[in-house]
């Protein structure tokens, strides 16, 4: 087994488990996930990475089993608005943005109090406005700030979702440093692939832990710098993406055969 | 002049009404038709008191206000539990509770026969007897109300209120309790309709439960919905709208014997239209 014992994981899952209607999605599954390092999570559809993501993000209730925030915090029940106080914050598979509002404004609602009180006295500031403007701008919609989101097209969309994470990193809300990306390549042009890539590179050597969600390979070879492979909500291989992916029962499960 | 008074004074109620109820459904998406039920709070304590203390208006106003605000929190955490058209129904549910309340605690209500002889405001001897001194109570009322729901909307709780609208999941996974957000302008929105219920009770001077029962609350959907959805001055333009509009008919050339009627279908039919061909409202910045 990979244990790199000098660097301790920033998120470790024991035995974590959640079934639908007797289906186990995920199945007694304990992984680690380490700071400054891409890890890939792989597995063919309906092996349940996503739902991985949704219970350790609180966005679905786990059944049971524990995470361990840095090695110090051990949570069995997350709820979805506490995730960010533990550092955790993400993309959604199917890009869930607040469509009837402003490309800026969905960048400023994360960037903002948290606190009704303090919130209905704030009007997001200059600070908001230039970290809002920061963020943007790197992904390359700066200009489309005050369209719908609803109105962006679907690679766009994408990407917002992506500013809306490096927002996250700004809003002062815990130290930001596990994120969870949910399919963000899918249906990205390559230009925009070259930007979420370099986003993602930046936030490793930020030394933040990236958890990536993928099916194009060529991606996740290129970027992994572990990958774990599910199959039918459990643990089938782990290791380096170059040995994992040359693995003949990795790839059966892939091919469905 | 009394008659264009009148209305105005009617319009400046109902533009509150709408102003309130925007709040939870335009901003925060929250499909809320209990809002005649506050309303009739609002109405019933400001009666209750005037005729039995004689108390001052102004201080029932705001007493009507904070017993409307315990109400509403209580209704508010238990409609939190519902989702979309459920909550619709369930708010749809406690309009009814509140009306029959109204209908049947008789000590306090009087039930069925109304509060009649309910006296108009008066601020330091000077009484608002006069329709137009009452007017221009209401507009300066509806102004309070108006420039409080723009700084509540334009300030970074509206910006969350809003995205609770659009994807409650997706704002609470970025950190927000949503259940403090939406109970928070569930509250204002219903202590706003209070306003409005104590200004109805003192200018009608009689009160009975038939005026808030269930299709006053739908009524007041439709001023927002007409008006336009998350906009403020849409809640104002829609309340002048559906309460002209029924007015402006009545010039319109029907023989005597169907004029009523007509005046009802005409009605409706500009509704139904609009909604095909406008759905968004007037000026609304949100669809349903």
């Amino acid at each position: 087994m990979w244990k790199n014992r000098e660097q301790m994981p920033i998120l470790e899952t024991k035995h974590i488990t959640k079934h639908f209607d007797g289906v186990y999605a995920v199945n007694k599954l304990s992984i680690n996930f380490e700071a400054g390092k891409i890890t890939g999570i792989i597995g063919p559809n309906g092996s349940g990475k996503s739902t991985l993501i949704n219970t350790l993000t609180g966005m679905i209730p786990i059944d049971s089993g524990e995470m361990i925030v840095a090695g110090a915090e051990r949570l069995q029940r997350v709820k979805a608005h506490e995730v960010a106080s533990y550092g955790m914050t993400r993309t959604f598979q199917d890009v869930r943005l607040f469509e009837q509002m402003p490309v800026i404004d969905n960048i400023l609602v994360v960037l903002t109090e948290r606190s009704i009180w303090k919130a209905l006295f704030e009007k997001h500031g200059a600070l908001h406005l230039e970290k809002a403007e920061e963020v943007l701008k790197k992904v390359g919609l700066w200009d489309k700030r005050d369209e719908l989101a609803k109105n962006l097209s679907y690679g766009q969309r994408k990407l917002l979702e992506i500013a809306r994470v490096l927002a996250m990193i700004h809003c002062g809300v815990g130290d930001i440093n596990i994120i969870f990306l949910d399919e963000p390549f899918a249906g990205l042009f390559p230009e925009m692939i070259k930007i979420v890539t370099g986003v993602m590179k930046e936030l490793r050597d930020q030394g933040k832990a990236v958890i990536l969600i993928e099916h194009n390979m060529d991606l996740i070879r290129e970027l992994s710098d572990h990958i774990y492979v599910l199959d039918s909500g459990e643990l089938l291989a782990e290791g380096k993406p170059g040995d994992v992916l040359a693995r003949k029962d990795v790839i059966e499960a892939y091919l469905g055969e | 002049m009394e008659y264009i008074i009148h209305i105005s004074i009617l319009i400046s109620i109902y533009a509150i009404l709408g102003l309130s109820l925007n709040l939870v459904v335009g901003f925060t998406g929250l499909l809320s038709v209990t809002q005649a039920a506050f309303y009739g709070i609002g109405a019933y304590v400001t009666a209750i008191l005037l005729t039995s203390t004689g108390m001052n208006f102004f201080l029932a106003l705001i007493i009507g206000m904070a017993i409307t605000g315990v109400c509403s929190l209580a209704i508010g955490f238990v409609l939190s539990k519902f989702k979309d058209d459920y909550y619709a129904l369930g708010s749809f549910g406690f309009n009814v509770i509140i009306y029959s309340i109204f209908l049947n605690w008789q000590s306090l209500t009087r039930g069925p026969l109304g509060i009649p002889g309910i006296p108009r405001p008066s601020l330091f001897g000077f009484t608002f007897s006069e329709n137009v001194w009452f007017l221009a109570l209401s507009i300066v009322l509806l102004i309070l109300v108006y420039f409080i729901c723009r700084f509540i909307t334009g300030s970074s709780f509206g910006r969350v209120l809003k995205s609770i609208r659009e994807d409650e999941g997706a704002i609470s996974a970025f950190g927000y309790r949503t259940l403090w957000y939406k109970l928070a302008i569930f509250v204002i929105s219903a202590m706003m309709a209070s306003i409005a219920g104590s200004l109805f009770a003192s200018y009608i001077t009689f009160i009975d439960p038939s005026s808030f029962v269930l299709s006053e609350s739908i009524f007041i959907l439709a001023i927002i919905i007409l008006g336009g959805l998350a906009n403020n001055k849409g809640a104002v333009i829609g309340a002048a709208c559906l309460i002209l509009l029924p007015e402006i008919l009545r010039f319109v050339g029907f023989p005597d014997d169907i004029a009523a009627q007509m005046r009802q279908v005409v009605y409706g039919v500009i509704l139904v239209a609009l909604m095909l061909y406008r759905p968004q409202g007037l000026i609304g910045e949100y669809r349903l």
